[in-house]
């Protein structure tokens, strides 16, 4: 069972990402929970959710302690950061936030999310990249689920669909670039 | 048939329209908005109707007529809109007709906060509305329920022609998960109601009505409401038992608490504490016979209900247990949920409580 907590400013694509990746367990057979934060949010306002894939039955839908945090912005790196599991993985969107997690036990991937985002054609596209590097450092998803449940989402935007793609493939590139 | 991922709000509309519902009435509150979002789009789609009703009071009155003509209806709110709703409730109550109320809860008292809660079991279970009736109470703790329960419902409710409520905090409604679909039913498939009142059309004259003014009438009525509960009672209490047989401490919640909980145990059991927990369906009838088994043995020391409220179903419980064992309860409030070592330690703590007592 893998807890997944992805965090950021509302606007940025982390529900979306989230739901991306909970399709993709799903189509993949496992069995997925999605829980996004529930409150008066909005652009501009934080957001998060908790993805859950497992092999079985999920019990808590809740990601009290993430075996991997996303973190979009520096607000929510900061804030979930000390709340991953001993052992976890923590993703960060290193072209707007320090990646100083102050602490030994976890791995932390500092991405230029943003940065990547721009370079693929749009700046939204930062989720993308996060997720890219989720696939290639767990393999807990198919780099194939992800990008078809992309291609479904964007069936009637073909643009948006290769932009978005474009950007996951700029971040499966880093994660290899850093073997 | 294969799984799509569903938010619990579309799960509830979907086992409410595949078992007929083609009546929705309600009134916007957070956290439930996707269930009149949802049905204002499927309703028209299948010739049913949807009314965003001018209040929660207007709403629950349409759940009235619709019903009482024999349509499969439903209305849906949060903790104050359900508040709003209790007169029309009671109302539908006393003239037995069956519809389904979805109370999707939130953090209360008042106007509280949107977060999840359950702080609403004493309303939904023990009346609500004035007078003496009950309505059948059903609790969701996943996505696939929440359809299930739904589906369920609306026999239950015609079946027994009382109505049924479903009451589900706000981390169903929100959460996502794979759902497996009921077939649609096809509506000529639903027995007819013999009492509906859907058109003279040379039937005899047929009158649903909660006014009855004469108390040798009115007597006589409240207690075949009341033989009709027991007879709920005696059929349809449900509940979940999980690794009971041999626990020292059997813990209970309802709903999302309920998946907590059970993590909470495994975590106990791996720490060598024999723990177990039952997790009622049905909140009234309250499934009292899976407590007092467990109240019966030797092995169980101790009882803890876990609740998003200051302590409300653990009364039932106490009652189930009947004086036997300790019963002990730990519950957060205000749109709080508690972690899964919160539970722990809770449980532990009671546990060596119970045993001192001893």
């Amino acid at each position: 069972m893998v807890r997944i907590l992805l965090a950021g400013q509302g606007g940025q694509g982390v529900l979306s990402a989230g739901r991306f990746l909970a399709e993709s367990g799903l189509h993949e057979g496992k069995e997925v929970s999605y829980l996004p934060a529930y409150g008066p949010e909005m652009r501009g306002g934080t957001a998060n959710c908790s993805v859950i894939i497992s092999e079985e039955e999920i019990a808590s839908p809740l990601c009290n302690t993430p075996d991997v945090l996303i973190a979009l912005n520096a607000p929510s790196f900061h804030k979930f950061a000390p709340r991953v599991k001993s052992g976890g993985i923590i993703i960060v969107n290193g072209s707007i936030s320090d990646s100083y997690a102050g602490r030994q036990d976890v791995t932390v991937y500092d991405v230029p999310m943003a940065d990547l985002a721009i370079e693929a054609g749009d700046r939204r596209a930062a989720n993308m990249v996060a997720l890219a590097v989720l696939v290639c450092a767990t393999g807990l998803v198919k780099e194939r689920s992800i990008i078809n449940c992309l291609h479904e989402k964007f069936v009637s935007k073909p643009g948006i669909c290769e932009t978005n793609e474009r950007a996951f493939l700029a971040g499966k590139k880093f994660f290899e670039g850093l073997k | 048939m294969s799984k799509i991922l569903l938010h619990g709000t579309e799960a509830i509309c979907e086992g409410a329209i595949r078992n007929g519902c083609r009546a929705f009435f309600g009134y916007p509150i957070t956290p439930q908005n996707e269930v009149p979002e949802y049905m204002s789009v499927k309703m028209p789609q299948l010739g049913g109707v949807f009314v965003q009703a001018e209040s929660e009071v207007a709403a629950i009155n349409m759940v009235y007529g619709a019903a009482g003509a024999g349509v499969r209806a439903m209305t849906s709110s949060s903790s104050p809109g359900v508040s709003l709703k209790q007169e029309g409730i009671s109302y539908i109550a006393c003239a037995r007709i069956p519809c389904v109320v979805v109370n999707i809860m939130r953090a209360g008292p008042g106007l509280g906060g949107i977060l999840p809660a359950q702080g609403d079991y004493f309303q939904a279970t023990k009346g609500g509305g004035h007078g003496d009736y009950h309505l059948i109470v059903l609790a969701p703790s996943s996505v696939q329920e929440a359809c299930d329960l739904t589906y369920a419902a609306f026999d239950l409710s015609d079946k027994y022609r009382v109505p049924c409520m479903i009451l589900a905090d706000g981390m169903i409604g929100q959460l996502m998960e794979p759902v497996e679909l009921p077939p649609l039913r096809p509506l000529s498939d639903i027995p007819e109601k013999k009492w509906a009142t859907s058109g003279h059309y040379g039937k005899e004259r047929r009158v649903l009505n909660s006014l009855i003014i004469k108390p040798e009438e009115l007597e006589p009525h409240v207690n075949e409401l009341q033989r009709t509960y027991d007879e709920i009672y005696a059929n349809e209490r449900k509940s979940v038992s999980y690794l009971t047989e041999d626990a020292e401490i059997v813990l209970t919640a309802y709903g999302t608490v309920a998946r907590i909980v059970k993590s909470a145990v495994n975590e106990l059991r791996r720490q060598g504490i024999k723990a177990g927990c039952i997790r009622p369906v049905t909140l009234y009838p309250f499934p009292d016979e899976a407590f007092a088994a467990c109240a019966a043995r030797d092995c169980t020391k101790a009882f803890l209900s876990v609740e998003l409220s200051l302590g409300q179903m653990v009364e039932d419980v106490r009652l189930a247990v009947n004086g036997k064992k300790p019963v002990y309860f730990y519950g957060r409030t205000g749109g709080n949920v508690p972690e899964e070592g919160e539970i722990v330690e809770a449980a532990k703590k009671f546990l060596q409580q119970a045993e001192e007592v001893k």
